[in-house]
């Protein structure tokens, strides 16, 4: 387990070295002089211009620049943004718990139905509730989720008024972060009605968001389920008499979780670009509409530094979903 | 005697190719979800064609009596736009219609360059291996790094906000998949006895690379083209509803819903018909995906 645990260590070292170069890299490809396209149309003079060449250290050779970036970047200095001109470490993490929280939801969402839905589906195989569920599976995969995002908020909001359009909680309730998660600070400030207001704000986001992931464990379930409950031991364990329940429930599910956890963990790539689109048609305070954001505003250093963390994100949960992997599946430590 | 074992493989090969297909027609016909989706998918291919003939006006056309015009079969609703209006008076339908000309065109020219780049790229690595090999992975980690719309987004950011940069940027966020997937197909290729016989032979490295390999590793290649081509068109469309793909006033289907967001409570046609167009799309294109993997997948074949 040591040696694979290493061997996965060493492979995303030079991955995170690239995905550095690659965020360096965004700045320095963009058309034009950096100090010009920060100062944006106001211009600056040819004596500011200077200063600020060298004060951000662009008249320097590139390899410097970028080791300087490096060794920066690990120490949580990724530049400030350009419109609040606070420090992009701290935006970023401002507004991630209210990504996080989202995603969370919308995965907690997606398995709690996902799983279910695909045992179901694959323990009648071939009936009609199988086809339901893996034709609605494949709606919602096929979902351009911001217009589904849309839909919902016509008829939920626009209809029937049940829920709020955008935001994280209503404008009456006001409490300072404790945790960054709308659900417990709400929670934590006692106020009367926070919750509800929180828990209804999330609701459509979560859906939204969740929908594809959803889609994606159920059908993953399914065919996971199929191939185990095929299996020899399978047959054994029905054999000896246990009841349906216990061979789906605890013979076959084990091993058929194994592909279903990998999935899961890859699904984090996904709600990070769900997010994007999510958040931005509900207003949701996020690091994904604070991408877009940026990227209209021009506000480069965020764009880099955002890149940066989605990127070490992802890759973080890839690894965890590895080792885990290799900790359910003794086969795969073993290979190579 | 030289002659003799050239002339007997082509002759294997011209019947093979036929009854490969005979083959795959008779388990892809089996899923009628994957026929439904390909005929869903011809219909839409031949719309993208003949619409200039069959589009009731043009995709532009403005008509300022006819603002937001509701669908015929609603009060208000006017014979000459069946679909209705948007908000500055085009006629739904006809943007519809050519609508489908900037999706289908952005799945093809995404899966085609991400497939020819990809497929190349994947077959060196796995050809000649080692350290061209290492270097090509790990550039291919480094892009999957990163959500691919969000990556998408940002390149289209850096070339400038157009539907061709759009096509670009997608096709170089889907190529690791093909890399791998070809990577993987080589490398269980690469030792079987007919590529050592054919070494001996004296095949040359391309001719084997593209000739004697590469037609052995289609199969996961296709199921991954058909794949492909629906979420470029999602991402296409989700790039021009962020404002960062297509630009108005063009019919993209994405780009006719960031256009009719403010009209969200008002009139449910402008928002509701774009997004469905997208939707039957990709589900066609899905659900032919699922027949072509089933067809072409010998694991899940039930002989």
């Amino acid at each position: 387990m040591l040696a694979f645990l290493i061997r996965r260590i060493g492979l995303i070292i030079p991955t995170f070295i690239g995905v550095t170069i690659a965020a360096f890299a965004f700045i320095r490809v963009l058309p034009g002089d950096p100090v010009l396209l920060m100062a944006g149309e106001r211009g600056v003079s040819p004596e500011r211009h200077a200063a600020l060449m060298q004060q951000f250290g662009f008249d320097r050779p590139i390899y410097e620049q970028y080791l300087d970036y490096f060794f920066s970047a690990l120490q949580g200095d990724l530049g400030n943004s350009l419109v609040t001109k606070r420090p992009v470490w701290d935006e970023f993490f401002t507004l991630f718990p209210a990504t996080l929280e989202l995603s969370v939801c919308a995965i907690v969402f997606a398995v709690a139905i996902g799983v279910p839905a695909g045992i179901y589906a694959a323990t009648r195989r071939g009936s009609w509730p199988d086809q339901t569920i893996m034709g609605t599976a494949l709606i919602g995969y096929s979902m351009p989720i911001f217009w589904w995002g849309l839909l919902l908020i016509i008829l939920f909001s626009g209809i029937l008024g049940w829920t709020p359009v955008s935001g994280r909680i209503s404008l009456l309730y006001f409490f300072k972060p404790v945790t960054g998660f709308m659900l417990i600070d709400s929670l934590l400030s006692g106020q009367k009605g926070a919750f509800s207001s929180a828990l209804s704000h999330l609701i459509l986001p979560t859906i939204v968001l969740g929908t594809i992931p959803l889609a994606v464990v159920a059908r993953q379930t399914r065919s996971a389920m199929l191939e185990v409950l095929s299996e020899d031991y399978v047959r054994t364990a029905r054999a000896k008499g246990l009841s349906p329940l216990r061979v789906v429930g605890i013979h076959a599910l084990r091993n058929a979780m194994i592909p279903v956890i990998t999935t899961i963990g890859l699904q984090v790539g996904v709600l990070l670009a769900g997010a994007i689109l999510t958040e931005t048609i509900f207003s949701w305070p996020g690091i994904g509409k604070w991408m877009v954001d940026s990227i209209f505003r021009r506000d480069y250093p965020s764009v880099q530094g955002g890149l940066l963390m989605i990127a070490v994100i992802v890759m973080t949960v890839n690894l965890i979903v590895d080792l885990l992997y290799g900790l359910v599946n003794p086969r795969i430590r073993h290979v190579r | 005697m030289s002659e003799h074992t050239i002339d007997t493989p082509a002759d294997t090969r011209s019947t093979g190719t036929r009854a490969l297909l005979q083959e795959f027609w008779h388990y892809f016909s089996e899923n009628r979800g994957a026929v439904i989706g390909m005929w869903f998918f011809f219909g839409v291919c031949l719309i993208a064609l003949l619409a200039d003939v069959i589009a009731p006006h043009g995709a532009t056309t403005q008509y300022r009596d006819a603002l937001l015009t509701p669908p015929v079969w609603q009060d208000g609703g006017d014979w000459r736009f069946l679909l209705g209006t948007d908000a500055v008076g085009r006629d739904m339908l006809s943007r519809l219609i050519y609508g489908s000309r900037y999706s289908l065109f952005v799945g093809c020219i995404v899966v085609v360059g991400a497939m020819v780049v990809g497929v190349t790229v994947g077959l060196i690595a796995g050809f000649v291996g080692g350290t061209v090999d290492t270097l090509i992975m790990r550039l291919m980690d480094i892009i999957l790094s990163f959500p691919s719309l969000l990556l998408a987004l940002v390149l289209v950011a850096i070339l400038g906000p157009s539907l061709t940069n759009a096509m670009v940027a997608i096709a170089i966020v889907q190529q690791p998949h093909y890399v791998r997937l070809t990577r993987a197909a080589v490398l269980g290729e690469r030792n079987k006895d007919y590529v050592t016989a054919a070494k001996v032979a004296g095949v040359r490295p391309l001719r084997l690379m593209f000739y004697t390999i590469l037609p052995n590793c289609m199969a996961p290649l296709i199921v991954q083209a058909a794949l492909s081509f629906s979420t470029a068109i999602l991402d296409a469309a989700a790039l021009g509803f962020l404002g960062m793909g297509a630009q108005p006033p063009t019919p993209e289907w994405g780009t006719m819903l960031a256009e009719a967001r403010e009209f969200i409570l008002r009139a449910w046609w402008v928002v509701t018909l774009p997004g469905l167009a997208i939707l039957l799309t990709v589900l066609a294109i899905n659900l032919m995906g699922d027949g072509l993997r089933d067809a072409l997948d010998p694991k899940l074949k039930r002989s």
